[in-house]
């Protein structure tokens, strides 16, 4: 019996299986150190669409097809598709729910989408509402270029701590059944607003979410950050992720090799020019369904705590003089 | 309008010094030096155009507005072939303040809005990015113009 364990924390029991998962990422990430670890690669960033957008609409829909392939799930057993992404609406979400055809929660968690997606999958499945559930999110370079910040084609100089969108989709079937990774509890985030402006720094807009939701974690569930093998936030990048060690130590933890970022790890910042690191909802999406699970799958890992971490500004918002509120939910997966 | 959450041990002012650390600085220097001579370059460029025309019977003051077509019709196709903006990720302000600057950002945005149709695409936002230029290059045109007339 699943059971609320203090105000943000669930304990899931039957723990749900992310049965079966996909990834499929586009040129700069496929070149990336884990770029073998995704299921299909893209040669050029339009994936032959006219548009970005249809572009990013083609990768979750081939992300999708692709969890329901390889785990021999036929699309009339998933009963909820739950997805969200970047764009305004959330439009690539949507158009793909009209595709599938499955009773759809279109969901808005900015680059926390990944983690807000397993999180209310798991729930459904723990709860015994649905058997089989397929959760997805998206993201694209350009797509969020022009919506965020500028035409693509247009020249200026990037600051040093402005991340760079991950292009990919990622998708996983959440089942009551399967041999692991179980998702065992998960921690829903409040919304924290340190007062940052600067849409070229969001990792130091969102490290004081991704602190907030860790410490809810660790005191509610009585856990240390030893627990976990690894603890990954999905895209606070170099300067995020020094700031929420920095927030951590304030609370008393200090984790040690075991605390990572999917903004880290997906590009090689030395051979490719992406500033602070990656970011987007395929961030932590391809990071963690692509290269975590394979790791998991494999044995090397088998505690991962995952923190995917998101800025709910708009650019009216910003333009506007608001800062920049942000929020970050984390899930565990075990073996 | 700020949240903090109890757990967390730091106040927003704190917070705002903290990020104030760990923000890398600019690479002013290197940017300055890089604008320098992609800039310089640019107008050199340019400065090869107008005598080509002077050449071809212009005087040097009427050369002038085929040079800066010229100029401005490269930096279009540039930003067409994909090539401008690697360009102005290294040039930063070499290639943002010549003319280059003000075609890039009409032809990316031209580019941008095109599958949006030639009218509410193309026509309506193609000065989104330049628009606020042409105004007040405009406004100060006209002040400029009224104190010189006056006195």
């Amino acid at each position: 019996m699943s059971v609320k364990v203090a105000q943000q924390s669930i304990f899931l029991d039957p723990a749900p299986s992310l049965a079966s998962t996909a990834t499929v990422a586009g040129p700069m990430e496929g070149a990336g150190p884990l770029g073998s670890d995704f299921d299909f690669l893209y040669k050029d960033q339009r994936a032959g669409e006219k548009s970005f957008e249809a572009a990013e609409r083609k990768m979750l829909l081939e992300a999708c097809s692709r969890a329901l392939e390889k785990g021999s799930f036929g699309l009339d057993t998933i009963e909820y598709f739950l997805s969200g992404d970047l764009l305004n609406q959330i439009t690539v979400s949507g158009y793909s729910a009209a595709v599938l055809g499955r009773p759809f929660f279109g969901l808005y968690g900015a680059c926390s989408t990944l983690a807000l997606a397993l999180s209310l999958g798991s729930m459904l499945v723990a709860g015994g509402f649905a058997a089989n559930v397929l959760a997805a999110t998206s993201s694209h370079h350009s797509s969020a270029e022009r919506q965020f910040r500028y035409p693509t084609e247009y020249g200026f100089q990037r600051p040093p701590q402005a991340q760079w969108t991950v292009t990919g989709a990622a998708a996983a079937v959440i089942s009551a059944t399967g041999e692991g990774p179980w998702i065992t509890a998960v921690t829903t985030g409040k919304v924290v607003d340190l007062g940052e402006q600067d849409s070229f720094n969001m990792g130091a807009a969102m490290a004081p979410a991704a602190a907030s939701t860790l410490l809810r974690h660790f005191e509610e569930l009585q856990r240390s950050p030893d627990y976990y093998d690894l603890i990954v936030t999905g895209d606070l990048g170099a300067v995020g992720s020094k700031l929420l060690r920095q927030l951590l130590g304030r609370s008393g933890y200090y984790p040690e090799d075991n605390l990572n970022d999917c903004g880290l790890m997906i590009y090689n910042p030395h051979l490719q020019k992406i500033g602070a690191g990656g970011s987007g909802c395929a961030c932590s999406g391809i990071v963690v369904l692509g290269h975590l699970w394979r790791r998991m799958k494999q044995g090397e890992l088998n505690k991962v705590l995952v923190v995917s971490t998101g800025a709910l500004h708009s650019t009216t918002t910003l333009a506007q003089g608001e800062t920049i509120p942000a929020v970050a939910h984390a899930v565990a997966l075990e073996m | 309008m700020a949240a903090v959450p109890d757990e967390l041990k730091v106040t927003a002012e704190e917070y705002r010094r903290m990020v104030g650390r760990e923000k890398p600085p600019p690479p002013l220097l290197q940017n300055a030096l890089k604008a320098f001579f992609s800039g310089g370059t640019i107008c050199l460029l340019g400065q090869v155009i107008q005598n080509i025309y002077i050449a071809f019977g212009f005087s040097p003051e009427d050369a002038s507005n085929p040079t800066v077509v010229t100029v401005i019709f490269f930096a279009a196709l540039f930003t067409g072939l994909g090539l401008f903006d690697r360009l102005a990720l290294f040039a930063g302000a070499g290639t943002a303040v010549p003319v280059t600057g003000f075609s890039n950002s009409l032809t990316a945005a031209a580019l941008e809005f095109k599958k949006e149709g030639a009218v509410l695409g193309i026509g309506a936002r193609i000065f989104s990015l330049a628009g606020s230029v042409l105004l007040f290059g405009v406004v100060t045109a006209f002040v400029v113009g009224l104190i010189s007339a006056l006195f």
